[in-house]
């Protein structure tokens, strides 16, 4: 893409080290120079906050293992250790436990504004699956963390979900008894989770690292779908960006620390504070929040294979999502038919998590079933038949005129 | 109308439909299972001095509360992860360094083994975590009637009444953290009452607080008026007996929570004034851009 401006080597230093690595250059292409469109509005600032909450979690995570004991007779309470005699202990756990959690809203938002931006569109398809394996990622460190602390939840959520591989024909059981080193989730199960616990995150950042490469290749996308056709339509990442994230990011923390100070155990569950007792099954095993919607659709399956196959298959099937659809218009600002349905499927999704929290009995199962068929529907007919059934709005010329056009008026009165 | 707009108006009210059922049927759920399960535990609120964003435990009443824990709960609950010198820590009962030592040796507690390679008994000391009235689980059960009175290190913070919508979303935005000794108070005062028609406890008692599939459990009822001598003046009732051993469990679950509080509310406006001036200066370098 072109440049703003180009880093030139100023002092002696840094044309010697220009030669042999030039990484300097690199930041200054990627972070200060990097051509931003100007008409991004806030929900572009979630990659900023997800970097920020990655670096968050990981500190965290680190501190947190310092003082942290896997091993089945002992986490739980090394966790109270943690709670009651580590300085600012307190702190740590609780950042870091919620801060799963704001990591987990900041992504959604994120995927949605992808969705609705049409963010995944070419020339941005590897940009979405680099993206898609950094969720599935997160997805499985989340709820390897939540085994950590050892309480009912934690033990009884991992045998749930860990059994879900039973289902596999033929060597379903196998693959489990393999996953859990032992004949039920032991401490085996714990410490190998643990170690996964603590790798995972750095794969994340790698991968992180492949999403902000392949983002910067291609340009971000931005609310018109329209690519950049000047630099009047583009600022320079810093400081216009930079400012508006780290601005957005501080906002965001003014959320985080609500949870984190005076509402930390809001989203856990109070089951979790009963250390894990594998003779005693709690009346209602619920997941993390973050997980509900795939854990409805989960339980809408009567069938226990079909179920696992729909419940990785909402996931896996969003991979996809750049093939199935078909329209060439990006933004669903000028898809008048796509607006509606994209509101329908975030409805459906939030139907679907509450779901995921109630007991599986009467009309909720029946709901269920009918907002699982309606996810799949809606990526696999409703977003292939829009794009070729759809009259899109005219788009805007460029972004300087669409800009132009909401705020000229202003301009000149 | 063309058939472009039809569409549209379809769709509108199908979304409208789509919105409006998703809205309602947690109301409907909460009033049909109100209506089928029957039972669901009668949990009053209660007024807590540590609920809030500048909540603080009060220090007599936490007093209070470890007499009536010392004197009647651990009999049969233990509290493994309190030790004797969180008493004298700050943001807790505010005992004295001196005092923390004379009540721990009261305590007998096992050490060992000895250079005779035999376990023994000695006093307490400040470091050492209150003892637990039961040598193990079986123990406990075989005394309890089959049934385990659980550890109360965390209680006040292992329970909880179901978050029905729209509930949970008030209790985020109004900071309701206060479930556990609400239902503590609400279990201790509700012995006694009389059941409803067609409600028996073949095995346990009575006890509309209970959080369970029934109103029975194994624990009788637990305290009695002037059970516990208050040395402060303050009436020896079920109901304080109730109110301060509820808030007492609460420090014990998080013991750090006026820190926390406090600490709290340093952040939040620190990055309530750094996010005002990141956002002037955002204005300021965008002003010269139309976007």
């Amino acid at each position: 893409m072109q440049g703003h401006s180009t880093y030139t080597p100023g002092t002696a230093f840094e044309r010697w080290l220009d030669r042999r690595l030039p990484i300097v250059g690199l930041v200054h292409s990627s972070f200060v120079s990097f051509p931003t469109p100007k008409n991004l509005n806030y929900f572009w600032t979630f990659g900023a906050i997800l970097s920020a909450m990655l670096v968050w979690q990981i500190l965290t995570g680190i501190m947190l293992a310092m003082h942290y004991t896997p091993n089945d007779a002992l986490a739980f309470a090394s966790v109270e250790h943690i709670m009651r005699d580590v300085n600012y202990g307190w702190l740590l756990r609780y950042g870091h436990a919620n801060g799963a959690s704001m990591f987990f809203i900041a992504v959604y938002v994120h995927m949605f504004r992808g969705l609705y931006y049409g963010s995944y569109k070419e020339p941005r398809e590897v940009l979405w699956l680099l993206g898609m394996i950094i969720f599935l990622l997160m997805m499985a460190t989340g709820f390897m963390g939540y085994v950590l602390p050892w309480g009912q939840m934690s033990f009884w959520g991992a045998t749930v979900i860990t059994s879900l591989f039973g289902a596999i024909p033929v060597v379903g059981q196998s693959i489990v008894t393999w996953l859990w080193g032992g004949f039920s989730v032991g401490d085996p199960t714990l410490n190998r989770f643990f170690s996964l616990h603590y790798l995972l995150p750095f794969m994340i950042a790698g991968v992180v690292v492949l999403h902000v490469w392949a983002l910067h290749v291609v340009g971000q996308n931005n609310p018109t779908g329209v690519e950049p056709k000047s630099t009047e339509d583009t600022v320079p990442f810093t400081p216009y960006a930079t400012l508006k994230d780290i601005f957005a990011t501080s906002v965001f923390f003014v959320f985080f620390a609500w949870f984190i100070f005076y509402i930390p155990n809001y989203l856990g569950d109070p089951d979790n504070y009963v250390e894990a007792n594998r003779l005693a099954t709690p009346a209602h095993i619920v997941p993390e929040w973050y997980f509900l919607p795939f854990y409805a659709i989960l339980r809408s399956i009567p069938d226990k294979l079909g179920g696992v196959i729909c419940m990785f298959g909402a996931i896996v099937m969003l991979f996809a999502v750049p093939w199935l659809d078909t329209s060439k218009v990006r933004s669903a600002n000028y898809r008048p038919l796509y607006r509606w349905f994209f509101w329908i499927l975030v409805i459906v999704a939030i139907g679907l998590g509450w779901l995921g929290a109630q007991e599986p009995k009467d009309w909720y199962v029946f709901i269920s079933r009918l907002l699982t068929a309606y996810y799949f529907i809606h990526f696999l007919v409703i977003l292939p038949l829009l794009g070729l059934i759809e009259t899109p709005k005219p788009l805007p010329p460029s972004i300087s005129e669409a800009v132009l056009a909401k705020t000229g008026q202003q301009a000149h009165a | 109308m063309n058939a472009n707009s039809k569409r549209m108006v379809l769709l509108r009210q199908g979304l409208l439909a789509v919105g409006l059922l998703v809205l309602v049927m947690p109301a409907v759920a909460a009033a049909q299972e109100a209506a089928t399960e029957g039972y669901l535990p009668t949990i009053v609120k209660q007024s807590w001095s540590f609920a809030g964003p500048f909540g603080k435990f009060d220090k007599a009443q936490l007093q209070r509360g470890y007499k009536v824990y010392k004197e009647v709960c651990a009999n049969c609950h233990s509290m493994k992860f309190v030790a004797f010198r969180n008493l004298s820590d700050e943001g807790g009962p505010g005992f004295t360094e001196d005092q923390v030592k004379t009540l721990a040796a009261g305590y007998k507690v096992q050490d060992g083994p000895n250079d005779a390679g035999d376990m023994f008994d000695r006093p307490g000391k400040p470091s050492d975590h209150f003892p637990s009235p039961f040598a193990n689980e079986k123990a406990a059960r075989a005394a309890n009637g089959g049934g385990l009175p659980p550890d109360m290190s965390v209680l006040a913070k292992a329970r909880s009444d179901e978050k029905r919508f729209p509930q949970w979303l008030f209790n985020a935005v109004l900071q309701y953290q206060e479930y556990g000794p609400d239902y503590i108070y609400n279990l201790i005062t509700s012995y006694g009452k009389e059941p409803p028609v067609g409600v028996t406890c073949p095995t346990g008692n009575y006890n509309p607080a209970f959080i369970g599939t029934t109103p029975c459990l194994a624990m009788p009822q637990p305290i009695q008026d002037g059970s516990v001598t208050y040395d402060d003046g303050t009436k020896p009732t079920i109901d304080n007996y109730a109110r301060d051993v509820s808030a007492f469990l609460m420090w014990t679950a998080e013991p750090k929570l006026e820190e926390r509080k406090e600490t709290g509310l340093k952040v939040i406006i620190f990055l309530i004034v750094l996010a005002s001036l990141l956002y002037f200066t955002k204005r300021r370098v965008w002003s010269n851009v139309a976007h």
